[in-house]
């Protein structure tokens, strides 16, 4: 009768199980369970019901963060669908992949070099635009063609986009201080 | 209290009952306690009328303690044992306090954090903290008429988690329940959006006396979500003043001035800064102890230009928590200025050509804070009425993570998450047979472990030895509501339990802090025995009335027995309340706790279940 703690973000938002998703819906659902949950709510409360607020406002934070962006949604359906998008067991990139990877990742390492803001600014806008489209091709294999493998290797592109994109960032910050 | 109270089923004894709580400005060169009266928010004043309380703590030789004002004028006469802007020192070590050479005290450094010595022996920065809190805490019961039920303290949105554990250590030695340590510029923006109605994102640029915060949060239909913060825990008025001050003693050719000049020439920097904030010039004149004299002028504009470099530095933090938000300068649409320091026109200058606009300065920059916690606090509380129906979503300021090989960081928690937050990690053994595993966490955006605060070490033993590589360690970090962080580890592969709760410390253990609150009451001429038992009658009296509200709200979740047995515990409880033994109210206390457990449980159930009601998966399938 209880509500499972453990059930799945979706099914605890109330969201269908997939991919394409209405941001603003999301949000108001979150908003609505942390009216309901958050520790705030319960601070006048005995401690048992503290503790329990802690325990549902994190999950329920936790699932927001999952669902909300791309990616971690991305590869949280594949991981309920079992299917494992980490980077150690497959490593078996496209050479095409890996060759833009590398041309990336040189000219990264050269304007970080030389100290260049606007050009690390350039780089990081353009792999924005990159994964968008990347992104793009994951509704079909999720939603309509329900192709895991393929949506896999589309996750395991869009990790290492994120990792670069991240390296940009440190090197804006670093540039910066 | 009678003993046998009657009320009508289903009816609280007490229903509407109000709760004594306050907001607490805890700061660094001001504090101040607010509340909600009739609705409304109102800092309280002292018997002379006086809101703002300064921020500084006077040890006499005789053993008395004298804070505020009269400590403040004390400062050129005794300046080792009057402590001032003391939150520069909370949670923070020897190495981390900048400008040392200029403050007069005599340190200790310890483990953590830094201990100054007075005529009354060493005493920490928790410590003096606690007694800048106490005149406020009983300020606030003389003019509520009663005990408080709790306090919102609050704390630069930057503090690390040691500064916050400091503050809320402070707040326990004070004799004040921490209802919720809440972000000072979240504060600001509470008291800020309900006055105004506001909605859309707006920045808040709080410039304290000792540190600046800049946070970016999105309201929306009561929610006050933070999208981001940054800032800089060890910058603020404080180093204005800073500026001033060597720029007097260059142009007065004072080589080091002895501790009392120095505090002198202090505080006519203050008072300078203060003076053209309305004024174009201002006159700069100080007798030293030689007899000598100081007599120079200052311009607006020289000042503006000697700390220009310090104003830019304010700019980092914004560009960060832009960039943190996804978002450009175009996007905010006010941005409010909370701070005495932001008083300064070339700072007003300075953010309106940021942010291409002028900034909302139509609030008392040294008060909004102290409303804000005081609107929050009564909420907590249990306090709240229909147009109380808001939310604060906050997040961590900075990211956390552990050691790895080679002194590098790995990020567990990453910095602007919205609070709470739990987040687990896996590690395993590295030797064959490999039975315990150290553990080092730390604080800080930088990924050398020598460049983050180290927040704590532990150890896990017991680990079943296997093979290297096959263990399972299972490193979970939770960070409660406060920004507060605990620890545990567990190996998982082997069915063994091992597994430990850190509290991450500066170095004062709870067994020092029960100490000094015991020396602290003895102090105050308070009797332990008596507050801890009113303490207790307190607690229980708000326990059972929180118990009965829920009964007769969602009493129908319950079958008879259930209900039966929640009524005998609520029953028992209530006669221990009429005795005398504190322990056994706690007892008490925690034995309907139990009892309640399930309900609590139920009763979240039910709450969410609400929530989503009528939001059916194909309504949103748009």
């Amino acid at each position: 009768m209880s509500i499972d703690l453990q059930q799945d973000y979706f099914a605890l938002f109330g969201l269908p199980r997939r991919y394409r998703l209405d941001e603003a819906a999301l949000e108001a659902v979150w908003h609505k369970l942390q009216a309901e949950v958050h520790p705030d709510r319960h601070a006048h409360l005995p401690d048992a019901d503290k503790r329990r607020a802690m325990q549902w406002a994190t999950r329920v934070n936790e699932g927001f963060r999952t669902l909300r962006k791309p990616l971690p949604r991305a590869q949280y359906l594949l991981e309920l669908a079992g299917v494992d998008t980490g980077l150690e067991t497959n490593t078996a990139m496209s050479p095409e992949f890996l060759m833009e990877q590398m041309e990336w990742r040189e000219a990264v390492e050269e304007a970080r070099v030389a100290a260049q803001v606007e050009e690390l600014e350039q780089l990081h806008h353009r792999l924005q635009q990159h994964a968008r489209e990347v992104l793009a091709e994951l509704e079909t294999t999720l939603d309509q063609a329900r192709d895991y493998p393929a949506a896999a290797d589309t996750v395991r592109r869009l990790m290492f986009i994120e990792k670069l994109q991240h390296e940009i960032d440190d090197a804006l910050e670093a540039l910066e201080s | 209290m009678a003993l046998l109270q009657i009320a009508e089923p289903g009816l609280s004894a007490e229903p509407h009952k109000h709760r004594l709580a306050v907001g607490i400005d805890l700061g660094t060169t001001n504090s101040l306690v607010a509340t909600v009266r009739n609705g409304i928010a109102v800092c309280l004043a002292d018997e002379s009328g006086r809101t703002m309380l300064p921020s500084a703590v006077r040890y006499l030789a005789d053993g008395g303690i004298v804070v505020g004002s009269t400590a403040l004028q004390a400062q050129a006469l005794d300046p080792r044992n009057t402590v001032v802007s003391v939150k520069r020192f909370m949670g923070r070590g020897l190495k981390d306090v900048a400008h040392i050479e200029a403050v007069p005290y005599d340190f200790e450094d310890a483990p953590g954090m830094v201990r100054l010595r007075t005529v009354q022996g060493p005493k920490t920065p928790v410590e003096v903290s606690a007694e800048i809190l106490r005149p406020l805490r009983l300020r606030a019961e003389a003019s509520l008429g009663g005990e408080l039920t709790g306090a919102v303290i609050t704390v630069p949105a930057y503090f690390d988690d040691a500064q916050r554990q400091a503050t809320k250590d402070a707040a326990t030695l004070a004799g004040i329940n921490v209802l919720r340590l809440l972000n000072e510029p979240t504060a600001a923006a509470v008291a800020y959006g309900l006055d105004n109605a506001a909605e859309g994102v707006y920045a808040v640029y709080d410039l304290g006396g000792g540190t600046f915060d800049l946070s970016i949060l999105k309201l929306s239909r009561g929610v006050f979500e933070v999208l981001s913060t940054n800032g800089d825990a060890a910058l603020g008025g404080d180093d204005f003043d800073h500026r001033l001050f060597c720029w007097m003693l260059d142009k007065a050719c004072i080589s080091p001035p002895d501790a009392a000049d120095a505090r002198r020439l202090q505080m006519k920097a203050r008072e300078v800064k203060e003076l053209l904030t309305s004024c174009e010039q201002a006159p700069v004149k100080v007798k030293l102890s030689s007899g000598e004299e100081v007599d120079l002028v200052i311009t607006r504009e020289d000042f503006a230009e000697m700390t220009r470099h310090l104003v830019q530095k304010t700019l980092a933090p914004v560009r960060k928590a832009l960039r943190d938000a996804g978002l450009t300068v175009e996007d905010i649409k006010g941005v409010v200025m909370v701070g005495g320091a932001t008083r300064m026109p070339h700072i007003q200058r300075a953010v309106a050509e940021y942010f291409r606009q002028e900034p909302l300065t139509n609030l008392d920059p040294d008060k909004v804070v102290a409303l804000g916690a005081a609107m929050q606090a009564n909420v907590l509380a249990g306090n709240r009425a229909d147009e109380d129906d808001w939310l604060l979503l906050d997040v961590i300021p900075l990211s956390l993570g552990l050691e790895t090989m080679g002194g590098l960081v790995e990020r567990v928690v990453p910095r602007n998450s919205t609070l709470p937050i739990a987040r687990a990690q896996e590690f395993t053994t590295f030797k064959d047979g490999q039975t315990a595993m150290a553990f080092h966490v730390v604080q800080g955006e930088r990924e050398l472990v020598s460049d983050c605060r180290s927040l704590a070490r532990f150890e896990l033993r017991g680990i079943p030895p296997m093979v290297a590589g096959a263990a399972r360690i299972r490193v979970t970090f939770q960070v409660d509501a406060d920004g507060l962080l605990s620890v545990s580890a567990r190996e998982m592969s082997s069915g063994v339990e091992a597994s430990v709760l850190v509290k991450p410390s500066y170095g004062l253990s709870d067994d020092e802090i029960a100490g000094m609150l015991r020396a602290g009451v003895e102090h105050a001429g308070d009797d332990m025995q008596a507050r801890a038992l009113r303490e207790q009658q307190v607690e229980a009296g708000r326990v059972v009335e929180a118990t009965e509200q829920a009964l007769a709200k969602d009493g129908q979740l319950l079958n008879e027995q259930e209900r039966a047995e929640i009524e005998a515990a609520i029953a028992r409880l209530r006669a221990l309340a009429q005795g005398q033994d504190h322990r056994a109210i706690k007892a008490g206390i925690d034995a309907l706790a139990r009892a309640t457990d399930e309900f609590a449980a139920r009763r979240m159930d039910n709450s969410i279940r609400a929530a989503l009601a009528g939001q059916k998966v194909d309504e949103i399938e748009v």
